[in-house]
């Protein structure tokens, strides 16, 4: 289904008419995605209308069985292939709510992270996080910790293609720009110019891409993004520039979509009766 | 008028065909009671390689580096006993007994010797064990240890230990109990006694590397007095056939404090019945009874009882469990008891399986789902210990590695 054929070298994701099941129970019905290398896409969403499950079928999580369609990374078919293995081949997921692994420190799987060749030590000092480093994973984390942990796991990664699950959630005002900050970061898209290098060049030269869900779009406030798509009852209903659809959804809401994008307009009840269950 | 000696050997008699509350029965008659003796051994270099290798299994270093002294008991006779400090006493118990006019006040004080068959056996057919003490004031650089080896095949090795850290004194001792590699079945019966005095402190940190066949009935008790702190540490992560413990500490004196943490990985055949007992008698007192049980295919009973006495008491009681395959059971019995309004109780255990949502948490980080599951449980048997030595969390860190390997 790729439009562009010629353009194939710089497609570092591909998702294909995808089919995913939870439970035995379809959630999401044939969605397509493509993104670039150096690209950062939006995906926006009421709640429970398959966001997540696009994530987490993406990354490869076996409760989000594919039953259909198929995902290409790199050019590389990968429907098929483990978790683990996805993650070594680039993918980085950011958990909304990760559990607490007892007896396993921050320091730990910051190594694991990092293969064992990073300086994890600095990494959390610029996460003003080094105090955390012998505790228990996500042990009593708060909200806000919880995804300066996350977000430094991923520094240690240093993953190709970045799934963020709702990174602004439960972080207060005073974090939200360290957060900012750190996702601009690992998405190689920090605004600081570099000297000889026009931003041009740079975004050019850029290689990480990513895949951000937000239910808020605060986190557009901190973050630039090239590509917003809205997915309403397990379909994907609209592509286009990020803050012209955050801008409508806060307008309009997510009826307005459901209009625009011709669906039936019991799509929205339905997100909600998902909700409920 | 009797004699104390000739006392206990009435009661033990009385107390010789006492079934255990706990644990299988054991028909001691199936086991010999007699071995030829072995030869005491100055230098610790002298022992054989696969002595070496089992016992440093069990935490025992005859290098003697980084140890305040050392004793080690093969089968039925004491082949070594020595200190490398001033104010740290290691001797076979008999030479303890013969030393020290005192001595009775420490024998059979803290453990009923009519408990059960196993203490009255441990009376009437005792052979050796040892005598650890620190004179007040003295605290041991380095950890002392002591060893338990089982050569002979199918023996019933019965030993009485004494341990006694005086006013003020700190002591760390590393116990590792271990059987040649060639040992088919065999019982080993330890009875051993703790008796901390005001201000003082024992950390003992005991490994045991038992084979399939053995039956372990180790019976001890802890006497704690004023400001007194006990951590006892137990580490039994290779197969054994049965074992049943079930340690006491008596918190006599104000203030005083005991903590056990034991870690328990029971492989297909091992049946392990592990617990702790407290007895908080004083005001002030404190306790904590911490386990970590795997099964891969044996039986633990993990248990832990906690009595509140008096009143400004606090204890809490911990016991997690992680089944890894079918075939195994764990069974948690934690129980508290207080006797007065004012005390402080808390327990909290867990049976369960590795969470799946933790393994996959891992393995996007990059982990196979082997090196996931391997990194939750390494994660779960690492129990932090407060007060414990780095020379002894080195050695338990080393058991619980080792054991790892074949747990996985």
């Amino acid at each position: 289904m790729a439009k562009k054929g010629n353009q194939a070298d710089t497609k570092l994701l591909m998702i294909e008419n995808l089919q995913v099941e939870v439970e035995g129970r379809e959630i999401l019905h044939h969605v397509d995605l493509e993104i670039n290398q150096g690209e950062t896409h939006v995906l926006f969403g009421p709640n429970g209308s398959g966001k997540t499950t696009l994530l987490m079928a993406t990354m490869g999580f076996p409760d989000y069985q594919i039953t259909g369609g198929r995902i290409l990374f790199k050019g590389e078919d990968i429907t098929s292939i483990p978790l683990n293995e996805r993650a070594n081949l680039g993918f980085g997921l950011s958990f909304q709510r990760p559990p607490t692994i007892k007896g396993v420190n921050m320091r730990q799987i910051l190594e694991i992270c990092g293969k064992g060749d990073k300086d994890v030590e600095s990494m959390a000092r610029s996460l003003d996080f080094d105090e955390f480093l012998d505790r228990d994973l996500n042990d009593g984390f708060s909200g806000g910790e919880i995804k300066r942990s996350e977000l430094l796991q991923l520094m240690a990664q240093n993953p190709d293609f970045l799934l963020l699950d709702e990174p602004e959630s439960g972080v207060d005002l005073e974090n939200i720009a360290l957060i900012g900050k750190v996702i601009e970061k690992l998405l190689e898209r920090e605004t600081v110019s570099q000297k000889g290098i026009s931003r041009k060049e740079l975004k050019r030269e850029r290689e990480k891409a990513g895949l951000i869900i937000t239910h808020t779009g605060y986190i557009l406030d901190y973050v630039d993004a090239d590509i917003g798509h809205v997915i309403i009852a397990g379909e994907k209903c609209c592509e286009g520039n990020p803050r012209e659809i955050l801008k409508t959804i806060k307008e309009q809401g997510y009826d307005e979509c459901v209009r625009c994008c011709g669906l039936n307009t019991g799509a929205l009840s339905k997100d909600k009766e998902i909700r409920s269950n | 008028m009797q004699t104390q000696k000739e006392e206990k050997e009435a009661l033990a008699k009385e107390a010789s065909d006492k079934v255990s509350t706990y644990g299988t029965d054991i028909d001691l008659e199936a086991f010999s009671a007699e071995t030829d003796p072995h030869p005491y051994q100055e230098d610790l270099s002298a022992f054989s390689q696969t002595e070496q290798s089992q016992m440093l299994k069990a935490g025992v270093e005859l290098t003697a580096k980084n140890r305040s002294g050392t004793f080690i008991q093969k089968d039925l006779s004491v082949v070594h006993a020595s200190t490398s400090q001033d104010g740290i006493e290691v001797m076979d118990i008999e030479e303890a007994l013969e030393k020290y006019d005192w001595f009775h006040q420490y024998w059979w004080k803290a453990v009923p010797v009519d408990m059960d068959k196993y203490t009255a056996r441990a009376e009437l057919h005792q052979e050796h064990g040892y005598f650890i003490r620190s004179l007040p004031g003295t605290s041991s650089i380095y950890p002392v240890q002591a060893c338990l080896y089982m050569e002979e095949d199918n023996l019933a090795q019965d030993v009485h230990n004494v341990i006694i850290a005086e006013r003020g004194s700190e002591l760390h001792i590393i116990t590792g109990c271990a059987t040649a590699p060639h040992v088919k079945s065999g019982l080993h019966l330890g009875v051993s006694e703790f008796y901390i005095k005001k201000g003082a402190k024992i950390t003992f940190t005991m490994i045991h590397n038992w084979v399939e066949g053995v039956a372990v009935r180790p019976r001890s008790a802890t006497i704690v007095e004023e400001g007194g702190l006990f951590i006892s540490n137990y580490v039994c992560m290779q197969p054994v056939g049965t074992l049943q413990t079930y340690p006491v500490a008596y918190l006599v004196g104000e203030g005083a404090t005991a903590r056990f943490n034991s870690i328990l990985v029971a492989t297909s055949g091992s049946v392990m019945d592990v617990g702790a007992r407290v007895y908080l008698k004083s005001k002030g007192t404190r306790s904590e009874i911490i386990s970590r049980a795997i099964t891969t295919g044996g039986k633990i009973i993990a248990r832990g009882h906690i009595i509140g006495e008096v009143p400004g008491i606090k204890a809490h009681l911990e016991c997690k469990g992680l089944i890894l395959t079918d075939e195994g059971m764990i069974h948690a019995v934690p129980e508290l008891e207080g006797h007065r309004k004012d005390v402080d109780l808390s327990h909290e255990a867990a049976v369960g399986k590795i969470a799946q949502e933790e393994i996959e948490y891992l393995m996007a980080r990059g982990l196979s789902q082997e090196e996931a599951t391997a990194t939750i449980v390494r994660g779960f048997l690492n129990v932090d210990i407060e007060g414990l030595p780095p020379e002894l969390k080195a050695e338990m860190d080393r058991a619980v590695e080792v054991s790892e390997k074949s747990l996985l």
